[in-house]
């Protein structure tokens, strides 16, 4: 049997002090968020209701539901999904399958690096100067949506590529040496191959969106809009409109006296649906994977 | 049959030539929001700033009737504040959770960890914003006898809970590029767990996991609406974490909407937003150029 050297201890003991340093910074970081997040729904248990979605703010702000904003958060996402989801799957399509590796692609990789990482407000400013003021749209959800798109557009890029690179090479020489042409070969060969990947990026974004506050807030996003209940038509393309993200911050720090209950409601719902999208195309991910033939 | 064919000989360049546009939309982009941006701000920008003044002095009073002042050293500094606040915390603890992922977990685990901390991800800004106002408000008043408890280190907390999943989830990716042979020639030699990790392991992925470091600051100077909930709203120079500041994100969120329309004040806003536009983009490109490093070796 062999024995354990002095050595052998302390090396097996730092080896254990370490396990446990990172394990407890991994916890330190989850842990406290799981608690905050069961305590804004134990403030937000005794709100949340249907009525509480289908009726509108009322007494400025302070009584009411949240229908208007929830509505506004729907129209933006699903508008700005439509304006980002095409360009960004056919931009990804053109880096991947028609880009040669040279110095213009490596700009245009370059381009949509810092187009993530332009900060949300300066989004904002971009649709203000560009959406709002030069094309004349006025604030309105279109010019919002414009903004968002936009926003959104690298990301929706960066997963449609990794996507498309998933699918093997050989499958496309396959169909290239039956005489098909690279535009067919994507068409029938490579986007149905790598279409529900595409699908789960883009759902992905849906949560990014409807959180989002900066960008829409000079655009086409107004502290008040009275709509008519229960009508999901209430909202059109160059209205004002409210949305969650907007409410949750006014009634959190622009409204004075507004019942403890009602933030912590709308940050639910808020929270709720971005984290229900996220569920939704994680599942979906990893049942894809689960099923994958190659 | 042949009409259909003529249609697809017509329809194919037109879709290739679409393609190819999409392709370049990221450039112009970048171009056009750059452009409008600076369009808006340009005016003041060439005719009465003083930029001298503008980066140097700390007295930021837009609305003053008699002596207008735009000296935006103070948001900087509060935007500097809470940025290296926020690293301290995330950057030590997102590398220490993305080494326990990556090295520690069993596969399962990990896969576990890594959806939770997409979940984290995902939460809005706008709620983090008011979790610093409703939670850590009250905690840090109980805790430090604070007068306020929107304050530098009630900022730094919400945005480096913010950057910690980019951080680990990108280290995680830096790591995960280490090839196995490396662990598997160090504890072949006798080396522990934590040995291969500190002598092997860092050194080799030390550029992604300066990467991740790069972009979680990159994230921090850009967050707007959770350090404008947050960080209270005092233009000043903070003298100690417990002091209130005013970042360059929140200036332009807090002010912008009050500002008519091509007022000098409305354009000195947009010139914190060519400012802003700027040092992401630096932050970002040696992000970039620090990943590329690796994949080029």
């Amino acid at each position: 049997m062999f024995i354990e050297t002095p050595l052998v201890q302390k090396k097996k003991r730092t080896e254990a002090a370490a396990k446990i340093v990172f394990m407890l910074m991994t916890i330190l970081m989850i842990l406290p968020l799981l608690l905050i997040l069961a305590y804004l729904l134990y403030k937000a248990f005794p709100i949340l209701s249907l009525d509480f979605f289908i009726t509108n703010p009322k007494n400025g702000m302070r009584a009411g539901g949240i229908w208007a904003p929830f509505l506004g958060t729907m129209y933006l996402v699903v508008i700005s999904l439509l304006i980002s989801a095409p360009i960004g799957v056919l931009a990804a399509v053109y880096l991947n399958e028609y880009a040669g590796d040279n110095w213009f692609t490596r700009i245009i990789n370059l381009a949509v690096v810092n187009l993530a990482g332009v900060p949300s407000i300066v989004h904002a400013l971009f649709g203000l100067g560009a959406f709002v003021l030069f094309a004349g749209m006025g604030r309105s959800i279109l010019a919002a949506s414009l903004t968002l798109a936009i926003m959104t557009l690298p990301v929706i890029i960066a997963s449609t590529k990794e996507s498309l690179a998933a699918v093997p090479r050989a499958f496309r020489e396959a169909c290239w040496n039956v005489g098909a042409t690279r535009w067919q070969t994507i068409r029938h060969i490579v986007l149905p191959n790598s279409i529900s990947g595409i699908l789960t990026g883009v759902i992905l974004q849906v949560s990014r969106t409807a959180g989002e506050t900066a960008p829409v807030m000079f655009t086409g996003v107004v502290f008040f809009k009275k709509i008519s209940e229960g009508d999901i038509f209430a909202y059109n393309l160059f209205d004002q409109c409210m949305a969650l993200s907007m409410h949750l911050f006014t009634i959190s720090t622009q409204v004075p006296d507004v019942p403890k209950a009602l933030p912590y409601g709308t940050a639910v719902v808020l929270l709720g649906t971005v984290l229900l999208v996220n569920a939704l195309s994680i599942t979906l991910r990893v049942y894809l994977r689960a099923r994958k033939k190659w | 049959m042949a009409n259909q064919r003529r249609l697809g000989n017509l329809s194919e360049p037109i879709i290739e030539g679409l393609i190819r546009l999409c392709g370049i939309s990221a450039i112009l982009f970048v171009i056009g929001i750059f452009f409008f941006v600076f369009r808006e701000g340009s005016g003041f920008l060439f005719s009465k700033l003083n930029l001298k003044e503008f980066l140097t002095s700390i007295e930021w009073y837009p609305d003053s009737p008699s002596n207008k002042r735009y000296g935006v050293l103070a948001l900087m500094a509060g935007t500097a504040s809470v940025t290296v606040l926020a690293m301290m915390i995330a950057v030590p603890f997102g590398l220490g959770a993305a080494i326990f992922i990556s090295e520690f977990c069993s596969r399962r685990a990990r896969e576990t960890f890594k959806i939770v901390i997409e979940l984290l991800a995902a939460i809005p800004s706008v709620v983090w914003g008011f979790i610093g106002l409703t939670v850590m408000n009250p905690i840090i008043i109980d805790l430090f006898k604070a007068p306020i408890g929107l304050n530098v280190l009630n900022g730094g907390i919400i945005l480096a809970l913010m950057s910690v999943p980019i951080i680990v989830s990108i280290g995680e990716d830096a790591l995960k590029a280490v090839p196995d042979s490396y662990r598997e020639a160090s504890l072949a030699l006798g080396a522990t767990r934590w040995q291969m990790i500190y002598r092997v392991l860092l050194p080799a992925a030390k550029n992604g996991l300066l990467a991740a470091a790069l972009l979680g600051v990159g994230r921090g100077i850009g967050e707007t609406i959770a350090v404008l909930m947050a960080t209270g709203h005092a233009v000043q120079i903070p003298h100690s974490i417990l002091d209130p500041v005013r970042t360059l994100t929140a200036t332009i969120a807090a002010e912008l909407g009050e500002t008519p329309v091509r007022s000098d004040h409305y354009q000195v806003l947009f010139i914190i937003g060519i400012l802003l536009f700027s040092i992401t983009f630096v932050v970002n490109l040696v992000a970039d150029l620090v990943v590329k490093g690796i994949r080029g070796k």
